[in-house]
Parts: structure tokens; C-alpha cells; sequence
């Protein structure tokens, strides 16, 4: 897929490359250093968007929660600080949003979502991290403990986020892929991916154990950390579909843990 | 035994999945998630909307689990009244004949 109508960069997580074309340098600059190690050549992209930019006079509030919905065959993404539309299967779309940075990160994440739904993947609020060349996921909710489990990861981990984990689905196996998307530790994971070992439900206590997880509940938690925007009544089934199967395939364990390094000793 | 005659059918806005002996469902409305206990299950997997609610807690219900009529009744309307108000089952006092029924495991 070739177009040269703007200048672009192509911005690939998981695997999947999509394009972000706009006539403004300063932006594209921005992008590239907002995106570093996850900017490869456009050259031939999965998707691709245009990128119109309007004034921060315009901004309305970027707080205000997300609408997504599918219509003729389109998506629509939209929130005060920006509206898109993407048609999946022609591979393109188009994003008129402030300058910030954030517009377009919400736009990545959603798109991404509805891509992995496909394939029987997710985000999830996770943190991510490959040991001995195998990922390991690390979910709760804010506050659980994602930073600080990344924070305390030892120098022969790799750390793929401590956020927003991107879980692939490849046949029987699930590959966990590093993402540009960054908590509170502000720093862009690794763009590097490994078949996933194990989640992990993080819970602070007084003491570092693991503990099993009844299948409903292993679900039920799962499904409260992924990342779903659509309301879309096709895509809560392979959402739903798409955990129900994961935590049949993917050993799933409470972590309560002691913040300190010591942690770590158990995750192999 | 007081059991008002209802048929029951399940929604096609949910996904549901046996796992473990448990029937998982999630609303796609509004992406609620329950587990079905196997009693409740059963009930699930009997709401056919042709099925009346008294002849599944007699004929299915009492004899499987060995328990009273009148308190698996009165479980019977609690669990039916509770997930037709989240819309995972709809509720008639005639037979559901058209209803869009999702299979009651549905992969």
C-alpha cells in the first residue's frame, strides 16, 4: 500500500505498522521522539491515517470519555480533543485533532483494540516484561502496582511497558509486544515481544507469594483490564471470546507482593 | 409450589461460554459479567422461550439437584427477575416463539 499524498511515519506496535501522514514537520518531529524505537520506514504500512491538525483555541476537553462506533462500514473515534474516522478495510483513515500528543495516542490505542479484537488479542492495563525470553504480564488497576513492579525489575528483564500491555494472539500461543504506551515510570517500553508465560494479578500485601485464581474470577478480572472502547455488540463477543480463551491457555496467578525487589525472585 | 407461568429466553445481545462447569455470560449492552452457578446454568440452558420456567424447575431443576419445589421456585423467579433487568434474559407470559435466542454456550 503506497500514498504520497503527505509526508509520513509509520508507527509499528505488535507488529503492525500504521502510517501517520501530515504536512506539519514540527509535528512529525513531535511524533518521532514521542514514538522512539516504535518509528520504522512508511514505506509499506498495515494502515494508514491523514492527520489534519486544528488550533488549540479549538481543543475542547480532552477529558470527556470516548465515543466509538461503527457506521456504513466505518469506524468513528471521537473526544474533545479529536475526531477520526478509519475504514478498516481499505486501510485507511483520517484524524483531525489538536496538537497535542495525547489525541493520537488515544487514536493508536483504539485502533489497535479494534485490530487485535479481530485476531483475538487485546490491550490490557498491564504491565509487561520479557525474562529469560519469555513475557510476563503484570494487571491491575491503577494503583495495584504496575509502575511499581516495573520500577523494581531487575537488569536482566526487559521491560515492555508499565501500562498498556499488547497481547497477540499467534495460534494456540499469545505473544506479549512491547508498547510506546507509558504510566507513571514516563518511559516508552521496548519494542520487542515474547510468548507469554504467565498473567499476573498484582495486589500490595505484606508478604511475596502466588496464589491461584478460579477461572471465573481469572476472567472476570481479565476482562475488567482490558481496554474496550466500541460499543459494538459484535466486538463484546470477541472481547469476551477473546479472554475466555486466554485464560485457558495462559496460566493466570495472583502476585501479592512486598514493593521491593525481592519480588522478582518468584517470576521466572 | 407457586410458580407463575413464565418462558424465559435468552438474549442475542450476550456471549456466553461453559468453562469449568461454570456458564460464563457478558452483556454486550453494557458489558456486565455474571457466573452461573449449576443450578442457574441449567435454567439458562433450558431458556428455550417454549420451555414455561415451572416445567423446567419441576422437570429439570428438582429432580437433578434434590431440591425443594417451592424454594428452587422461588430461586428460579429471584435468578430470572435478576438478569432480565440487566436484558440477559427476556421474559413473557406466553411462549417466546421467534425469539432471537443465542445458543446457550455460544463459542
Amino acid at each position: 500500500m503506497t500514498h504520497v499524498s503527505q509526508p509520513a511515519i509509520a508507527i509499528e506496535i505488535g507488529g503492525m505498522a500504521i502510517a501517520l501522514r501530515t504536512q506539519d514537520s514540527a509535528f512529525r518531529q513531535l511524533l518521532e521522539s514521542r514514538y522512539a524505537g516504535f518509528v520504522q520506514s512508511a514505506a509499506d504500512p498495515q494502515f494508514e491515517f491523514d492527520i489534519e491538525l486544528f488550533e488549540p483555541a479549538e481543543t475542547t476537553n480532552a477529558d470527556e470519555d470516548v465515543q466509538v462506533k461503527l457506521q456504513g462500514g466505518q469506524w468513528f473515534l471521537q473526544r474533545g480533543d479529536f475526531r477520526a474516522r478509519w475504514d478498516s478495510s481499505a486501510g485507511r483513515g483520517h484524524i483531525r485533532q489538536s496538537r497535542n500528543p495525547y489525541a493520537i495516542d488515544s487514536v493508536l490505542r483504539i485502533v489497535h483494540t479494534l485490530i487485535l479484537a479481530k485476531q483475538g488479542g487485546f490491550l490490557v492495563h498491564a504491565a509487561s516484561a520479557i525474562r529469560d525470553g519469555r513475557a510476563f504480564l503484570f494487571a491491575g488497576v491503577s494503583g495495584a502496582g504496575k509502575t511499581t513492579i516495573a520500577r523494581l525489575a531487575p537488569r536482566d528483564a526487559t521491560l515492555l511497558t508499565d501500562e498498556i500491555s499488547y497481547v497477540r494472539r499467534e495460534g494456540n500461543q499469545y505473544r506479549a509486544c512491547g508498547t510506546p504506551f507509558a504510566g507513571e515510570l514516563a518511559r516508552l517500553g521496548e519494542n520487542r515481544s515474547a510468548p507469554l508465560s504467565a498473567l499476573f494479578l498484582l495486589e500490595k500485601g505484606p508478604e511475596n507469594r502466588i496464589e491461584p485464581v478460579a477461572t471465573s474470577e481469572a476472567i472476570r478480572l481479565l476482562l475488567r483490564n482490558i481496554l474496550f472502547f466500541a460499543e459494538d455488540t459484535e466486538l463484546v463477543s470477541r472481547v469476551f471470546r477473546s479472554a475466555c480463551e486466554f485464560v485457558e491457555k495462559v496460566p493466570v496467578r495472583r502476585l501479592i507482593f512486598v514493593p521491593d525487589q525481592r519480588v522478582w525472585e518468584m517470576i521466572m | 409450589m407457586v410458580i407463575a407461568e413464565k418462558y424465559i429466553a435468552r438474549s442475542s445481545a450476550i456471549a456466553a461460554r461453559l468453562i469449568g462447569g461454570e456458564m460464563m455470560i457478558m452483556s454486550a449492552v453494557d458489558s456486565t459479567f455474571f457466573t452461573l452457578n449449576e443450578v442457574a446454568t441449567v435454567i439458562w440452558q433450558s431458556a428455550d422461550g417454549r420451555t414455561a420456567l415451572s416445567d423446567i424447575v419441576i422437570g429439570k431443576i428438582c429432580p437433578q439437584f434434590e431440591v425443594d419445589p417451592d424454594q428452587a421456585g422461588r430461586d428460579a423467579e429471584q435468578f430470572v427477575n435478576d438478569l432480565s433487568q440487566h436484558g440477559i434474559l427476556m421474559v413473557s407470559e406466553q411462549p417466546i416463539l421467534n425469539s432471537p435466542a443465542s445458543p446457550p454456550e455460544a463459542q
